[in-house]
């Protein structure tokens, strides 16, 4: 019958309005949250809940609680924020030279502990410029020793261009929430969750161990 | 007010009674004024909150409707979102764009707005609660709420922008067109209620008119909904095209005021199709007329909500031929039916109807309903929309001709 797709918008219509779980919406970087809810979280009953905190369930009641929410992030996610190892990076500059915009720069020491001259030097700066960055990840790609990644992190907002800059500080300091991108060794270890409390250690990013140094030592200065 | 025992209450009439106690027999007039100037401040204040809560309610019905949150940080439930909404657009800056006219431009927003208060001292929210009985109430609605199209056509025509003038000028051809149906479906309302004021028909509806006259109903609602220029006939704002329709140059509170005319709209519309259609305050029980009314006129504003949220855009054509082609010979068919029906069913003598001659009309208009829906489908069903063949270009064949 002509005209009966309009009923159905209707019902359409009124399917969404009365269930709740047809909603698209995706709140960041916080949600209401019902008491119903919050009971659950705590994971007590509804009542006991509210008679044991009578003032978290009327502000919830009255739609004023709100939790931490985000969407589900892959953790092949190419973050802004890059993380970086100072154990596994020999300042090869490699990242820096596989650039296309010519965004990293790096100025090295010689480092002076390893067993080997020139085997890996002291980074005084490695600076990356995320305001021009493309986020292409080829400085990922082109680290032979696992130590750039990309981040997880995209809360990056700045008010100066120049605190867009990362520098060697804090690329040391910042938590290491590598992204898998590029690096799948990462994906398999355990617990790793892109925005998880726990730290990836140095040890867990690379494919392999960085040999010891006595191996080392037996390798290069007893020949 | 003459002829009537001004009984105490908390009703317009009492609050009249209590300021002809206050003052002597010869202020009566005074009394009078005042008491018209309080109700009248208090209606229109009433209905600028009202609206201002509508626009909370519409915002996050409109968002359920379609699977998406609505307004949901300022305050609880968002509840404090019209209050911000006032803040930003008073901080606004008011724009006058070079070469507009300047006079009418300012003024437009103003008739806008005005006429939507005038309708409102028309319609009885009590037995007792009423402006202005108007005798002519039902002419005087119609003609107050078709200068809502010369408002448009003021800011459309005086912004100096094209954008602006094409909202304008299809929003009059499209209020125009739908005045035509609309005051033909209110003509049979006041055919059947014998009266032509508002106060009346709710007096003499002892069958609510929806039942009565279905298609009546059906074309006030379609007609008033394309009259307010909401969701399937927003054409005249329509962002995809043009901007945003008359009031694209608008700013600030000109702009406020174009938006509470347009969230006011629908309150009045729904208040007009409870007085008209749903008997006004008549109800049952000891729930008071003031309660029943404000009921009714709530689910017509949620109906209205509702297709406002389901229904995509009409096109121009569209809009034209389903008010010429479909509303039109629909409202004079109804007009025609009720007629016939009150010719043959009346008192002879008095010219009154009974509740029983009412039920009959019902059960005749509900027939009449269904077959003139079925045919108007099979109608259209049967000149579905057939693509037109490609036309072949005037150019296509050029190389061949050369040769
Ligand atoms: S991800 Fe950024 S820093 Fe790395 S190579 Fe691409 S542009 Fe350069
Ligand atoms: S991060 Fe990798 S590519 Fe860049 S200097 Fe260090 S080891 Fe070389």
């Amino acid at each position: 019958m002509y005209g009966a797709g309009m009923a159905k918008g209707l019902l359409v219509t009124m399917k969404n309005f009365v269930k709740p779980d047809r909603m698209f919406t995706v709140q960041y970087p916080d949600r209401k949250v019902s008491p119903t809810e919050l009971a659950k979280m705590s994971g007590v009953g509804v009542f006991t809940f509210m008679r044991k905190n009578p003032k978290t369930a009327f502000k919830a009641m009255t739609g004023q609680m709100t939790v931490p929410a985000r969407l589900k992030q892959h953790p092949r996610f190419r973050g802004e924020e890059f993380t970086w190892y100072e154990q596994r990076c020999t300042g090869c500059a490699s990242c820096a030279k596989y650039c296309p915009l010519g965004i990293i720069r790096i100025v090295t020491s010689p480092s002076g502990e390893q067993v080997q001259e020139g085997q890996k030097y002291h980074l005084d700066v490695f600076d990356i410029d995320i305001g021009r960055c493309m986020f292409c990840g080829l400085c990922v790609e082109a680290c032979p020793y696992d130590a750039l990644h990309m981040g997880s992190g995209f809360e990056e907002g700045k008010y100066r261009r120049k605190d867009l800059v990362v520098t060697v500080d804090r690329l040391k300091s910042q938590p290491k929430h590598p992204s898998t991108w590029f690096r799948p060794q990462i994906q398999g270890k355990e617990g790793y969750h892109p925005h998880g409390e726990k730290d990836v250690t140095w040890q867990e990013a690379g494919r392999h161990e960085q040999p010891s140094r006595k191996h080392q030592e037996e390798k290069w200065a007893k020949r | 007010m003459e002829g009537q025992a001004v009984k105490a209450g908390f009703d317009f009439l009492g609050i009249y009674g209590f300021f002809d106690g206050l003052m002597p027999e010869s202020l009566d007039w005074l009394a009078f004024l005042v008491a018209g100037f309080i109700l009248a401040f208090a209606i229109i204040n009433a209905l600028v909150v009202s609206t201002a809560v509508y626009t909370w309610f519409e915002r996050r019905a409109l968002g359920k409707f379609q699977s998406r949150l609505g307004p949901n940080r300022w305050g609880p439930f968002g509840l404090l979102q019209p209050i911000a909404d006032v803040v930003k657009f008073m901080s606004k800056e008011d724009t006058v764009p070079d070469g507009a006219d300047r006079q009418v431009f300012t003024l437009a927003p103003i008739v806008f707005v005005a006429t939507g208060f005038l309708v409102f001292a028309l319609i009885p929210l009590g037995s007792n609660d009423w402006l202005s009985r108007l005798n002519i109430g039902l002419v005087f609605i119609i003609a107050v709420t078709s200068v809502n199209t010369l408002a448009i056509f003021m800011a459309g025509w005086s912004s100096r922008n094209k954008y602006a003038m094409f909202g304008a000028m299809r929003g009059v051809a499209m209020l125009i067109s739908y005045e035509v149906p609309m005051a033909l479906a209110i003509a049979a309302v006041a055919l059947a209620s014998q009266s032509l004021s508002t106060y009346t028909v709710v007096t003499n509806q002892e069958v609510p008119f929806m039942l009565v006259m279905p298609l009546a109903f059906f074309i006030f609602v379609a007609a008033a909904s394309a009259e307010m220029s909401r969701t399937p006939f927003d054409l005249i704002e329509s962002e995809s095209e043009l901007g945003s329709g008359y009031h694209t140059e608008y700013s600030g509170m000109k702009f406020a005021l174009f938006q509470l005319a347009e969230f006011m709209a629908p309150i009045i519309v729904s208040c007009i199709v409870a007085t008209l259609f749903l008997s006004g305050w008549r109800g049952w029980g000891p729930i008071p007329g003031q309660v029943w009314f404000i009921l009714k006129a709530l689910v017509v504003l949620c109906a209205l909500l509702w297709f406002r949220a389901t229904w995509p855009r009409l096109r121009v054509d569209q809009i034209m031929e389903f008010a010429w082609k479909g509303l039109f010979p629909l409202s004079l068919l109804n007009l025609f039916a009720v007629a016939t029906e009150i010719q043959l069913l009346r008192d002879p003598v008095t010219g009154a109807l009974t509740d029983s001659d009412m039920w009959a009309m019902a059960a005749i208009n509900w027939a009449i309903t269904g077959i003139v829906f079925l045919a108007v489908s099979r109608m259209f069903a049967r000149k579905q929309l057939q693509r037109p063949l490609p036309k072949p270009s005037p150019l296509a064949n050029m190389g061949a001709e050369a040769e």
